[in-house]
């Protein structure tokens, strides 16, 4: 099943127009010797019919969400999508369409990545956001080399309390050899802000702090280093969760001068880990060095209000290897998502999702205290906190038996995550599973 | 002009309520960590926020609304089933950390994908992390400095990248921390080979290449090219942004190349939407598989696994496996066309390209007027040079005719650039029509050049302010 819409006889009749022979002369410039000379070995073409049973047989071989209640985030969380996100997703000038470079056969999507932006902004209190980058992580490595870049120090600070994977996306990056990335480690679930404190100097280009962060837990010392480092004239990079700015205090409320974070929680499905997409926020200061693209408001020449891609001075495609980051694509579609959730569940509907992921996570909590567990950090925590287990491994398949994908596996601890999706049932069942594990 | 979704706000409008609660908890959240004043988020009814959207979309141009012509971009059809297949449940709805065990039709998907694209590229190995082309650059840029590092050969501090090459090869390369060397094109359009062979020595890690290159010119000396690269100890990258113009009838892996990159979202019918999310897979041969990203995907005893056990892995690119989703899309798409499925698209693609050039000869410049590969470039020299009509005035023309325009003022080294780019999925009555525009613009140029430089007029919006909206930028909405 192919999509080539010329018949054969078509084909044939715009050959002859070329004067060519046949198909083979179209690949005259290629030498022989380069050549393939045989057919790919490749499976038999697909009928539609065929394709739908063979993919519907392989999905069929996973265990959904939907299936069995999921307790597990560290980094990607399980919250519902209203039905209007995904209709209008499938609206095909959005999804079959390039990036917006033309921009006045792409108002509808420049808009939308226009009001995307101020959604952000506004979610984050940062003064600009771009158009959006891959993902969490690697929005926080962009936002690590853009701190070196513009302080021209080349040491990022980062405790071990933010997520691993996206530790690793910026030591992978900190390859470039423009960025040292130190690890600092943390004491109790959150960052040892006296510590970190110690190893601020000049050389320092930023600390980067998650909140919450990757056990969940509120980073109690945020004001200390965020006084520490713009005492030494670096940066403060936050990474935030966006479900949780509908309750807590935004990044540009503590300081923090650049404002990541993974989105996917905003009407984006969990796809087995992407696509997502990365939100980048910074302060006015930087907008001249955000990576990635970025939609401004103007006039089209009879002065009415249009949107087109702008600063592209900063871009790969005009300054090659002077731009700012090589990005090209973004996830753009993810970040329409994302901007469509934000409209449909509005002002007070994400401050109420907060409050539940908030509230059910505090249930949960109690109730797995009341069944002798202990968390395994004292700390105040959003949605998601790490129960102290001695063989999470053990626990995660007692609670698969039982019809429940359970938390990510902590050294010592399952780290549980609790959306609005879930349920009271819902809790108990987990509960009563881990309450009746042998746990030493 | 279509209001802004906050200006259709109206205190106390909702288009949400969460379920009832039956959790007796307040909240726990310390007071100096709460949020002081709410986020100014939108306050629209669902109605109005379906409206909004849907009137946006109207205002937007896919593929499915017609011909697109995107040089580079490769706009080729978006096959519907597999719209429908990334949606379904089991692929849409499974968390990246549960357990192998649950998630073996994802991971065998995975697998299966790498295999199909080692064989079309003659890689030895994939990743398919990345989350767009230039992010698999960049993963297969630090995989040949990991290469030589490991080596011990570290004064390797210079990567080799021609002057007709995508902006994001130079940027990687500098993001990798190399210095970028530019080799020269010579009069056919191609690498110059003399050029090249100046500029190696031991201290160049690499030769970043698209071929066919950006004039959509195959590189005929491709051999020689990795000849002169390997024997200075270098490594050759592929850049896959024109992988459609030979699948099936040569593959990079053959051709001396040991990275590559592929985008998914251009050679394997994936969507754009609007600026991705795309996917851009790395194959390398296999001297170089260990340093891939971790995890890859295995199959140990009929079970797929994920294996982080890579010691010389350059670490991960992205926080998960990537763009899962658009894998499986590519995955259908594949499956769908088969191997004679997959030679049908590229030789169509090749032929489309052709046509068009051969229907534009003698009215607008073809600067490397021979056969091309899936694109050419054209030129506004003539138009600019007798009737100041410029490749731009050309391109805002075309959307009064229907047609989104082609690439333009790229690759830098032709003037007047327009870079066209049909694909396999057009009929040959669409690129008749494309050509009749074409020569109606070329027309238009000689009898009213005031008409074509004032173009577009039927778009929602004329030109736009461009210098005022970077000089001024304004990049959210305030009340």
């Amino acid at each position: 099943m192919g999509y080539v819409p010329n018949p054969s006889r078509v084909v044939r009749e715009m050959l002859e127009f070329m004067g060519l022979q046949g198909r083979d002369d179209l690949f005259a410039d290629i030498p022989t010797g380069l050549k393939l000379n045989r057919d790919l070995n490749l499976e038999a073409p697909r009928s539609e019919q065929e394709l739908r049973q063979e993919l519907g047989r392989l999905a069929a071989r996973n265990t959904t969400v939907d299936d069995r209640p999921c307790f597990l985030g560290a980094g990607a969380y399980d919250h519902y999508i209203p039905a209007v996100v995904e209709q209008m997703l499938l609206r095909s000038e959005f999804y079959t369409a390039y990036t917006p470079y033309q921009p006045e056969i792409s108002q509808g999507i420049l808009q939308a990545i226009f009001e995307y932006q101020t959604m952000i902004c506004n979610l984050t209190a940062m003064a600009v956001a771009n158009a959006s980058m891959y993902d969490g992580g690697s929005a926080l490595a962009e936002a690590c080399s853009l701190a070196c870049d513009v302080t021209r120090r080349s040491r990022v600070l980062v405790p071990d309390t933010v997520n691993p994977s996206y530790l690793e996306v910026a030591r992978t990056y900190a390859a470039g050899g423009k960025m040292d990335v130190v690890v600092v480690p943390g004491k109790d679930g959150i960052a040892d802000s006296a510590a970190i404190a110690s190893l601020i100097d000049d050389q320092t280009a930023a600390v980067v702090v998650q909140n919450p962060n990757f056990y969940g837990n509120l980073e109690t010392g945020l004001p200390a280093i965020e006084r520490a480092i713009h005492s030494r004239k670096g940066l403060l990079v936050m990474a935030v969760d966006p479900i949780s700015l509908g309750l807590l205090k935004p990044p540009g409320s503590w300081g923090a001068d650049i404002a990541v974070g993974e989105g996917q929680s905003l009407g984006n499905p969990l796809n087995f880990g992407g696509p997502y997409l990365g939100f980048f926020a910074a302060s006015e200061k930087l907008m001249r060095k955000v990576p990635g693209r970025l939609v401004g408001q103007t006039v089209d020449l009879d002065g009415r209000r249009a949107f087109v891609l702008t600063l592209q001075a900063r871009e790969q495609h005009i300054r090659r290897e002077k731009a700012s980051s090589n990005i090209c694509s973004n996830e753009a579609l993810c970040a329409l998502a994302a901007a469509i959730y934000l409209s449909v569940v509005g002002r007070d509907g994400l401050k109420e999702i907060a409050a539940r992921c908030h509230q059910l996570a505090c249930y949960a909590k109690n109730e797995l205290q009341r069944a002798g567990l202990n968390l395994k950090y004292p700390q105040p925590f959003f949605r998601e906190f790490a129960v102290a287990i001695g063989d999470p491994t053990a626990a995660n398949r007692a609670l698969l038996d039982q019809g429940i994908i359970g938390g990510y596996e902590l050294d010592g601890g399952l780290l549980l995550a609790f959306t609005e999706k879930r349920s009271r049932a819902e809790i108990d069942r987990l509960v009563s599973v881990l309450g009746g594990i042998d746990n030493e | 002009m279509s209001k802004l979704i906050f200006e259709k706000s109206v205190p106390g409008a909702r288009a949400f309520a969460l379920p009832s609660c039956n959790v007796p908890e307040p909240g726990e959240l310390p007071d100096s960590f709460l949020r002081q004043e709410d986020a100014l988020l939108p306050e629209v009814s669902e109605v109005e926020v379906v409206r909004h959207y849907t009137e946006l979309s109207q205002r937007s141009y896919g593929v499915d609304n017609g011909f697109y012509p995107l040089g580079s971009c490769t706009m080729k059809y978006n096959p519907k089933i597999d719209e429908w297949a990334a949606r379904l449940p089991g692929f849409a709805n499974i968390h990246p950390y549960q357990v192998e065990e649950t998630v073996q039709g994802a991971l065998e998907l995975m697998f299966d994908l790498e295999e199909m694209l080692r064989e079309i590229t003659g890689m030895d190995r994939f990743t398919l992390q990345p989350a767009a082309g230039a992010h698999g650059e960049m993963t297969g840029v630090m995989i040949i400095k990991a290469y030589h590092n490991h080596r011990q050969d570290l004064h390797r501090t210079k990567m080799i990248v021609p002057d007709s090459a995508h902006g994001t090869n130079p940027a990687t390369a500098h993001m990798a921390g190399f210095e970028v060397i530019e080799v020269k094109s010579n009069e056919r359009g191609l690498v110059d080979i003399d050029d090249l062979r100046s500029l190696m020595s031991d201290q160049v890690a690499g030769l970043m290449l698209t071929n066919p290159n950006t004039l959509g010119l195959f590189e005929e000396e491709i051999q020689g090219i990795a000849e002169v690269v390997h024997a200075a100890g270098g490594l050759l990258y592929y850049d896959g942004a024109n992988a459609n113009a030979i699948m099936g009838v040569a593959r990079p892996g053959d051709m001396g190349f040991d990275v590559c990159h592929l985008n998914l979202h251009k050679t394997f019918g994936t969507p754009h939407g609007g600026g991705g999310p795309g996917s851009g897979p790395i194959g390398v041969k296999a001297f170089l598989a260990d340093f891939l990203p971790v995890p890859v995907v295995v199959k140990r005893d009929g079970r797929f696994a994920l294996d982080y056990d890579l010691p010389l892995s350059i670490g991960k690119v992205q926080s998960f496996y990537g763009n899962f989703g658009v894998m499986v899309k590519a995955y259908a798409y594949i499956k769908a066309l088969g191997a004679s499925g997959i030679l049908e698209a590229c030789e169509n693609a090749v032929l489309n390209a052709n046509y068009i050039r051969t229907r534009l000869r003698g009215h607008y410049d073809i600067p490397y007027d021979r056969l091309c590969k899936h694109e050419f470039v054209a030129s506004a020299t003539k138009q600019k040079k007798e009737h100041g009509v410029s490749a731009l005035d050309v391109a805002k023309s075309l959307i009064d005719y229907g047609y989104h325009p082609p690439t333009i003022y790229f690759p830098l080294i032709a003037e007047e650039a327009m870079m066209i780019e049909p694909t396999e999925t057009e009929t040959r009555e669409r690129l008749d029509d494309f050509v009749e525009a074409m020569l109606a613009i070329a027309r238009d140029a000689v009898e009213h050049p005031e008409q074509v430089k004032d173009a577009p007029r039927k778009a929602v919006i004329r030109r736009v302010d461009e210098t005022g909206a970077a000089r001024n930028p304004v990049l959210k909405w305030t009340p």
